[in-house]
């Protein structure tokens, strides 16, 4: 009959809505963005490259990509634990401790930038000690990597916790009762059920940490080819006024964490649906009942 | 809960086994709570603490001393005026973008939203970096704007605008799924039995998301008094013009004026305090009328 763009409803406001949505979007989004667009296709191939590929920049690279990897990583291992701990224990205090998971996503960055600064610089709460045993952690690759694990929290926590919720203990009955030990159980049964969630939750963190500005820059010294953040620098070359090369590298850290994003998020959706499949392939009769008709012991 | 406090005889042994089964021995479990709770200390008591430990440290008067600086009051009063544009006009937003894209089936609609999760996946450096690209001086609209003497960068507007841009999704994104999981049923009966457009807008759907619409505004509205990378990057940082709350806790803790710089903080840390408060409450509130259409599911049964 003819393609249909829109399904047909008797609900009303759809121009209206829509429009209101594009305009603004057009407004506020896609005009300045084909702005910059505009700007980063202003530069040769050669001169792009020289900008992008310069030793400050790649040390920049290195910093930002590298420790949002750390705290990822991190925050992947200790935001199981939380999410483990807040769903499966109960204690005095545990509501307010959940409701308090979420601050590094409230708190503003300038804010959280200072408090770690305070805490971590050489005559700090933390940093006192740890630099009597000469560790510093204020204005180092440390620091960053504390501000960038901070930046990261929540998300590992908040996309395992709903998982865990669900899951039915069942599952965990039903290996008690073949034999297996409590850390088989957690490692063979719970662990590949929360993963795609958590490696969610990792990507996330990873995704917010390597653009993260306001909670790095007062702990890191922002000293370059040292401490200096890709975001950093940046700014910086906003500050001198050379606009093609700030674009440059915003192109840049765009690419590269679109690069990088692009098999997590691949491999993410493998695990899920593997596990989909292994679902499917056993008929619904209840956990720990075999089919009559003799399937094989071993998947 | 040890197991032999379960009284052997009229018990089946199957009851005890579970609960061995499905839980850790007591020392795993305090191991594991404290860890959990030394992490947590770390890095989400260890800062607050250390903001209003710092901020109250030379006495409360000096604390409120700090309130009365004419460079910290703009800066307060310019952050209200960014918030107040922004989040009233995020939520219009907000409010158009989850009806379009939860009441109806259309092409395109989910690069429509990827397009409306943009700020999220980019720095907030990036986003400011955006707007002086089209409206700096070596911009594309910067001669226009030299030209009719109209100041967006380094100036007001261009903090606002930043703003808008870095804040625009949340509302859209609290609402969508609320939306969606609404359905059009209840918006469809209304309209059949004669109410108009805006009639069942406003009686029907409203009240059904009205949480999540509160809950999306105050993130909004956190978020926009809370930004700093692209608010930095677009406002030139003059004293007493172009600083918002956060960038003046910069500029404060430059000069190393620490007890001002954390006073200041001390307001946002209230303000992030109060939004978990109130997602808190939303999150209680939203669950129960689950609750009692689950009892009431059973009173029925």
């Amino acid at each position: 009959m003819g393609i249909r763009l829109k399904k047909r409803t008797i609900m009303p406001g759809f121009g209206l809505s829509l429009g209101v949505t594009l305009f603004y979007l057009c407004l506020i989004v896609l005009i300045p963005l084909s702005a910059a667009a505009l700007k980063a296709s202003s530069l040769t191939w050669h001169e792009f490259w020289h900008v992008v590929a310069s030793p400050r920049a790649m040390a920049s690279y290195r910093l930002s990509f590298g420790g949002s990897l750390i705290g990822a990583t991190v925050n992947l291992v200790f935001g199981i634990l939380v999410a483990w701990v807040l769903v499966r224990y109960s204690f005095p205090g545990i509501r307010l401790l959940d409701s308090l998971v979420d601050l590094p996503f409230a708190l503003p960055t300038a804010v959280a930038g200072i408090s770690l600064t305070a805490i971590f610089a050489p005559n700090g709460w933390l940093g006192k000690p740890l630099a009597s045993m000469g560790i510093h952690v204020a204005y180092t690759r440390l620091g960053v990597v504390i501000a960038l694990t901070f930046i990261g929290l929540p998300f590992v926590v908040r996309t395992v916790q709903p998982v865990l919720e669900d899951l039915d203990k069942e599952l965990e009955e039903a290996a008690a009762s073949l034999g297996a030990g409590r850390l088989q159980t957690f490692t063979r049964v719970l662990l590949p059920t929360i993963l795609p969630a958590a490696i969610t939750g990792f990507t996330m963190a990873f995704a917010r940490a390597v653009g993260e500005y306001g909670s790095v820059i007062f702990i890191a010294g922002n000293m370059p080819m040292r401490t200096e953040i890709t975001p950093l620098l940046i700014v910086t070359k906003l500050q001198e006024y050379d606009y093609a090369g700030a674009t440059a590298i915003a192109m840049a850290m765009l690419a590269v964490s679109l690069a990088l994003l692009l098999p997590i998020n691949m491999l993410q959706r493998w695990a899920g649906s593997r596990r989909e499949k292994e679902f499917l392939r056993e008929p619904e009769l209840g956990v720990g009942l075999k089919p009559v008709y003799g399937h094989g012991e071993g998947r | 809960m040890s197991s032999s406090a379960l009284p052997r005889i009229g018990i089946a042994p199957g009851i005890r086994a579970t609960s061995k089964a499905t839980s850790e021995p007591a020392f795993v479990r305090r191991l594991l709570i404290g860890i959990a709770l030394l992490f947590l200390a770390l890095f989400l008591f260890l800062p607050l603490g250390v903001v209003f430990y710092t901020a109250l440290g030379d006495g409360v008067r000096i604390y409120l001393q700090t309130f009365r600086d004419p460079d910290t009051v703009s800066a307060i009063r310019l952050t209200l005026l960014a918030a107040g544009i922004a989040v009233p006009l995020n939520m219009v937003f907000g409010v158009a973008a989850a009806w379009a894209i939860g009441k109806f089936e259309f092409v395109g609609k989910s690069l429509l939203i990827t397009l409306i999760d943009l700020p999220f996946s980019v720095s907030p450096v990036v986003s400011g970096l955006i707007y002086v690209l089209l409206f700096g001086l070596q911009g594309s609209l910067g001669p226009w704007l030299i030209a009719h003497n109209i100041r967006v960068i380094f100036a007001v507007p261009g903090i606002v605008l930043a703003t808008i841009f870095v804040t625009f999704p949340f509302v859209a994104r609290e609402l969508l799924p609320m939306v969606q999981a609404q359905g059009n049923d209840e918006e469809e009966a209304a309209l059949t039995l004669g109410a108009s457009g805006w009639q069942t807008f406003f009686r029907v759907t409203l009240p059904n998301v009205k949480w999540a619409l509160i809950y999306g505004v105050i993130l909004c509205n956190a978020r926009a008094m809370g930004e700093f990378g692209a608010v930095s990057v677009v406002s030139g940082h003059i004293r007493g013009l172009t600083d918002t709350m956060p960038l003046h806790i910069e500029v404060l803790y430059n000069d190393y004026r620490f007890t001002a710089a954390f006073a200041v903080a001390s307001l946002l840390a209230l303000l992030a305090l109060m939004t978990l408060v109130v997602k808190s409450a939303v999150e209680w509130k939203s669950q129960q009328p689950a609750k009692r259409a689950a009892s009431d599911g059973e009173m029925s049964a």
